[in-house]
């Protein structure tokens, strides 16, 4: 016997009842106000902006998904959310140096387009669909893209933050080791090393309370939307390891980018090229 | 015979075109004993980096040898001509580990440490028998000085750049410093060394031959 589950299309939400949700903004708003947190104006910006984008994104993807939309819009979305993501990971750092953007936004494109295409061709196979059998087809690319691009963006933001912060404020254990002859790589090994624990491991940390303690977005989201509950966990284990390999990829290219611009062939660091912001 | 050569050396300031060092040309013979005096800020600590070509100079050439120093050379050279830092940093845990920590580095993997030897040199500045079991977090500015010419000593370099060797030190300990570098260039008549100090009696004392730096540039 098969077991059915009655799938039910999930019930849609009014603006009203988004107003709901949305006055709870009002929690954090008085705790920061009981707090003197200074919070005010940063969490009114910011539901102002998460409500703008994600209504914004609902109606771009509506007409992204209006069947046979040229491939160039989806590529062109891609490539949008690709950039941003590379620009925000910078954003997030204090310290910069010449060509940190160019180095972020290389990172996290080569490894969410690899991560996206794996999963696309390899895994779901989105090309032998019965509907709309495209690689571009925005059902599949859109968001698993978006799942891959959000996380590497974390972890490239977190590993880029360390290694410029261990390197300048052990500058003189650097320095030491390269005067007794280390190459640049033995002077700054250590750093890579961290940065990159660093990035991957929030990750790693998810993986491993994925489902006992939370239900993944993906998963939820699937759900709600009447999925079966196990494909649901089905697409999040194959998520997880897209954004496990993605985070470990991202870290390491944007790391050693970084290793490069701030070590010359010469084997000598140059932390001047650091300036914060 | 000429060891290290400085030839027209210079270097800009980051922000600038003002030359932090301009134009030094300096030559350094095996059994030099070179004490290099100048206010601060003249440029002694950066021409000692730019001979260990721990900075990137914008204008003329070192040369070891009488090779060029460039690229893939640069850790072989340093590992001869070693530049001991103002503020040794050690962030190793304990003594023992600060000073074999070299050896894990590629150009000194054909060696190994000697602790013996290590042991005679400390205890011969004065330290006990048991330093070498030492958490680096508790030494003192002295101490941690003490320990980093060890360090470099026990590489057996050619040629030793000295930023202040003895700052940090009290009387007696800097004797014994003074002592344990000069002992170590009567070993071996192809050594040399660049002593950078602020006391005029201990200039006198350790070098041969005297420079002084003063803004950017080399007066003899």
């Amino acid at each position: 016997m098969i077991l059915c589950i009655a799938m039910k299309p999930p019930i849609e939400l009014s603006f009203w009842q988004l107003a709901v949700a949305m006055s709870l903004i009002l929690i954090s708003a008085a705790i920061s106000a009981a707090l003197q947190l200074g919070l005010g104006r940063r969490l009114l910006l910011a539901a102002v902006r998460a409500t703008a984008q994600l209504l914004l994104i609902g109606y771009v993807l509506t007409w992204l998904f209006v069947p046979d939309r040229a491939a160039f819009f989806v590529l062109a979305m891609m490539v949008a959310m690709t950039l941003i993501a590379g620009v925000s990971a910078v954003q997030r750092n204090e310290r910069r140096y010449r060509g940190i953007w160019i180095d972020s936004v290389i990172s996290m494109w080569a490894t969410s387009w690899l991560m996206t295409a794996i999963a696309l061709f390899g895994v779901v196979q989105v090309q032998s669909a019965a509907e709309h059998p495209a690689w571009y087809n925005p059902q599949y690319a859109i968001p698993l893209l978006g799942m891959v691009l959000g996380n590497t963006l974390n972890a490239v933001a977190l590993s880029l933050d360390r290694v410029s912060h261990e390197l300048v404020s052990k500058r003189d254990h650097v320095e030491t080791l390269l005067a007794l002859g280390a190459t640049r790589w033995e002077a700054g090994r250590w750093a890579v090393q961290q940065a990159i624990r660093v990035g991957m491991l929030p990750t790693v940390n998810m993986m491993m309370v994925a489902g006992i303690v939370s239900l993944p977005g993906m998963m939820t989201g699937q759900i709600i939307a009447g999925q079966d509950p196990n494909q649901a966990a089905r697409y999040q284990i194959m998520i997880m390891f897209l954004m496990a390999a993605g985070t470990a990829l991202g870290t390491f290219s944007v790391v050693l980018l970084c290793y490069r611009r701030l070590f010359n062939s010469d084997h000598q660091f140059l932390p001047n090229r650091l300036w914060k912001v | 015979m000429m060891l290290l050569q400085a030839e027209h050396i210079g270097r800009h300031h980051p922000d600038g075109q003002d030359w932090l060092l301009d134009d030094v040309s300096i030559g350094i013979e095996a059994g030099s004993r070179i004490v290099m005096t100048g206010p601060s800020g003249g440029g002694k600590t950066l021409l000692l980096r730019a001979l260990a070509y721990l900075d990137p100079i914008d204008q003329g050439m070192v040369r070891y040898h009488g090779k060029g120093v460039r690229h893939e050379v640069v850790p072989r050279y340093r590992s001869e001509v070693i530049y001991l830092h103002q503020r040794a940093a050690l962030i190793e845990d304990t003594v023992e580990v600060a000073l074999r920590k070299p050896y894990g580095l590629k150009v000194h993997r054909h060696r190994s440490f000697d602790r013996d030897r290590a042991l005679r040199l400390l205890v011969s500045l004065g330290r006990e028998d048991n330093f070498l079991d030492k958490k680096v977090a508790e030494l003192s500015g002295g101490e941690i000085q003490i320990t980093a010419l060890v360090r470099a000593l026990q590489l057996d370099p050619q040629v030793l750049l000295l930023d202040e060797p003895t700052a940090a030190l009290d009387g007696p300990t800097a004797a014994a410093v003074e002592r344990m570098v000069s002992a170590w260039l009567d070993e071996d008549d192809q050594r040399a060394m660049i002593w950078v100090s602020h006391n005029e009696t201990q200039a006198g004392r350790v070098g041969r031959t005297a420079i002084r730096m003063e803004a950017g540039r080399l007066c003899k």
